[in-house]
């Protein structure tokens, strides 16, 4: 069974008297185990995209069913407990609560699960802090780390919940060549281990460490083929050493 | 999210605000300490003022002469002489709910004894009017109501008295006071009393048989007032009806209008007292409640300043799975924390005002107060802490919570 299935996907939007077609019927499916990058300039419709495939907006037409559920027909409060549970959202721009440290901050996915007890919490956000590397840092708030640290926060916040699917919104696009390849390394770590990962970005080089590529232009899908990915451990190293600077 | 978890969330965002979280506070701690102080101030004079009437008698009745005009000139109070002996011939065997009566007539006098003088009043009275109006005896007699049919020449002072016309401690007992011109015995001295309910001394007193002051003193035969004691406090209002009703008879009057006496019982007194101090502290705690309305929009205010800096903070909560109820709950939470903070604050800064105010009352020393802590003052303002919190947290929280995911993530 495909972790996300997309048939047919329309989204418009109502700008004053005119409608955008911001997606114009797209179909695609995401099988498990795969990491995918899903390319497309600005206005391309990818962000839209992005919207819908997180369960932050509704599709105007067409099927999105992500783990077997058909979102179309869910209420508000049933989209919430999908992104809880079934989602990891990670953005451009981090989005850590201020002042609050790293523990608590991927601990809060787990906050809106009623099933964790406190216990529960601390272990599981432990285990994944762990697996970004972090563990020396976790109570250490978001303005005393660096911003690829504060990524790995929020991969780790992404990772609690274990989601079927983790989305990345142009992950490392705040981020420079050396810190972008090291989120890479540690996109691909987690993809070798398992994880469905969804990639959103602009950049060619980044697309390059995924193992498929979507593109998007002007609401259609141009292109979708598969990629032998470059190891993002492997351009690290072949970066100059950090004492040239 | 569980409720201990938001309260926690809502703490650490007013513990970082402090400043701000305190002035925004300000009026609701403004608000509720000064309705604890208006209730408890409101609460003391009343608690005061029944003790005080308390000392007085709450039986007792006050039967007086009526205005008089003559003329179309107003003649003031207790002028007429409308009651006398007869009168109180006829209530003594009309008025089953009256213990006691007593006559009422007084005269200034200058007293001297020796070389020592006061200038004071003779109060004219039968014996009952011990009872009545709840006088005691230190020390002697009463006189009696042989001493009434004879004018006998003795009185019963007040401890007052006492002091001023036996400076050197001597007992009085026995010893003669020159009122005037007439000399009495001292047969009695009374219990000290303290102050009297209106600020006079109700120890600077000489009480004498009714009949030597109307006949040696005023050279009259009517009464000033009579007094009584209805059998208890709750039999006022029907012994009251009964000296109407005797009144009338024997004055021969048909219409209630033209009653030549009036007539006050302690009972009366002290609901109107009770009644009309309850309307003024209802009143001051309006006012003063003004201020929790000004505090309230003060929290709505800031609670919306909040949501707006939280606006990517709300985006984020929802994007990894909080519900729209989650997001009311945290922001409706944090401005009853807020609110009840203040609230807390205000009661302890209000008990301690109006304790502080009692204080200074008190030593003024012309009005009966006590000090009374209303704990339904407390819980009331608790209770109007949470509701000012929810009311005017209401519409910020739901706006928080109505807040699109994808436009709160991208905001600046």
């Amino acid at each position: 069974m495909s972790i996300i299935e997309i048939k047919d996907l329309k989204r418009d939007f109502q700008v004053g008297e005119e409608s955008v077609h911001a997606l114009r019927g797209i179909s695609f499916s995401i099988e498990p185990r795969e990491f995918v990058s899903i390319m497309g300039t600005s206005g391309s419709g990818k962000s839209t995209l992005l919207n819908i495939l997180g369960c932050l907006d509704s599709p105007t037409a067409g099927d999105y069913i992500i783990d077997g559920t058909n979102v179309a027909t869910l209420s508000h409060n049933e989209l919430a407990d999908i992104r809880n549970r079934k989602i990891g959202f990670v953005f451009q721009s981090y989005n850590l609560l201020p002042r609050t440290s790293v523990l608590e901050n991927v601990e809060l996915p787990l906050m809106y699960n009623k099933h964790y007890t406190a216990r529960q919490r601390y272990e599981r956000a432990m285990e994944v802090i762990h697996r970004v590397g972090l563990e020396s840092r976790i109570h250490h708030t978001s303005a005393q780390l660096s911003g690829g640290q504060q990524q790995r926060v929020a991969i780790a916040r992404a990772l609690v919940t274990d989601p079927v699917i983790i989305l990345a919104d142009e992950a490392t696009g705040n981020l420079d060549t050396r810190t972008s390849y090291e989120i890479m390394a540690l996109f691909q770590e987690l993809h070798a281990a398992g994880t469905t990962i969804a990639f959103v970005t602009h950049e060619p080089d980044i697309a390059a460490f995924t193992s498929r590529t979507i593109k998007l232009r002007d609401g259609h899908i141009t292109e979708d083929y598969p990629v032998q990915p470059a190891s993002a451990q492997a351009a690290l190293n072949a970066l100059p050493s950090s004492e040239d600077y | 999210m569980n409720l201990s978890n938001l309260l926690k969330i809502a703490l650490r965002a007013i513990m970082r605000n402090k400043t701000r979280a305190l002035l925004t506070m300000l009026g609701i701690i403004i608000g509720i300490s000064a309705v604890i102080t208006m209730l408890s101030l409101g609460e003391g004079v009343k608690q005061g003022m029944k003790s005080q009437f308390a000392e007085m008698g709450t039986n007792s009745i006050m039967v007086m002469p009526a205005r008089q005009e003559r003329g179309g000139v107003d003649m003031g109070n207790s002028t007429s002489k409308s009651l006398d002996d007869s009168d109180l011939q006829a209530l003594m065997e009309n008025c089953p709910h009256v213990a006691s009566f007593s006559p009422s007539v007084s005269a200034g006098a200058q007293m001297v004894v020796g070389s020592s003088n006061h200038s004071g009043s003779i109060q004219g009275c039968s014996p009952a009017y011990l009872s009545i109006n709840n006088y005691s005896l230190e020390r002697g007699l009463m006189f009696t109501d042989d001493d009434v049919r004879t004018y006998a020449k003795v009185c019963v002072i007040g401890q007052t008295v006492v002091q001023k016309l036996f400076p050197d401690g001597s007992n009085p007992i026995g010893q003669t006071i020159r009122f005037g011109k007439v000399p009495m015995k001292v047969i009695g001295v009374l219990k000290e009393k303290g102050q009297g309910s209106f600020g006079n001394d109700a120890d600077d007193i000489a009480l004498a048989p009714y009949t030597t002051v109307q006949k040696r003193f005023l050279g009259i035969n009517y009464f000033n007032m009579i007094e009584a004691s209805a059998v208890s406090q709750e039999a006022s209002e029907a012994a009251a009806t009964e000296i109407t009703r005797a009144l009338r008879k024997t004055h021969g009057i048909d219409n209630p209008d033209n009653d030549d006496f009036e007539i006050m019982t302690m009972d009366e007194l002290m609901t109107s007292m009770d009644s009309m101090m309850s309307m003024l502290t209802l009143l001051l705690t309006a006012i003063a409640s003004i201020s929790l309305i000004v505090g309230g929009i003060g929290i709505m205010n800031i609670m919306y300043v909040t949501v707006t800096e939280r606006t990517r903070e709300i985006g984020l909560r929802m994007s990894i799975g909080a519900r729209q109820r989650d997001i009311m709950l945290q922001f409706l939470l944090e401005s009853v924390v807020l609110s009840l903070i203040g609230g807390l604050i205000g009661i302890i800064l209000g008990v301690g005002l109006s304790y502080a105010l009692v204080s200074v009352i008190r030593s003024g020393g012309s009005m009966p107060i006590t000090f009374i802590l209303s704990y339904n003052a407390v819980i009331i303002s608790f209770l109007v802490c949470v509701a000012v919190g929810i009311f005017f947290g209401w519409y910020p929280a739901k706006k928080a919570a109505g807040l699109d995911p994808i436009q709160a993530l991208r905001y600046e």
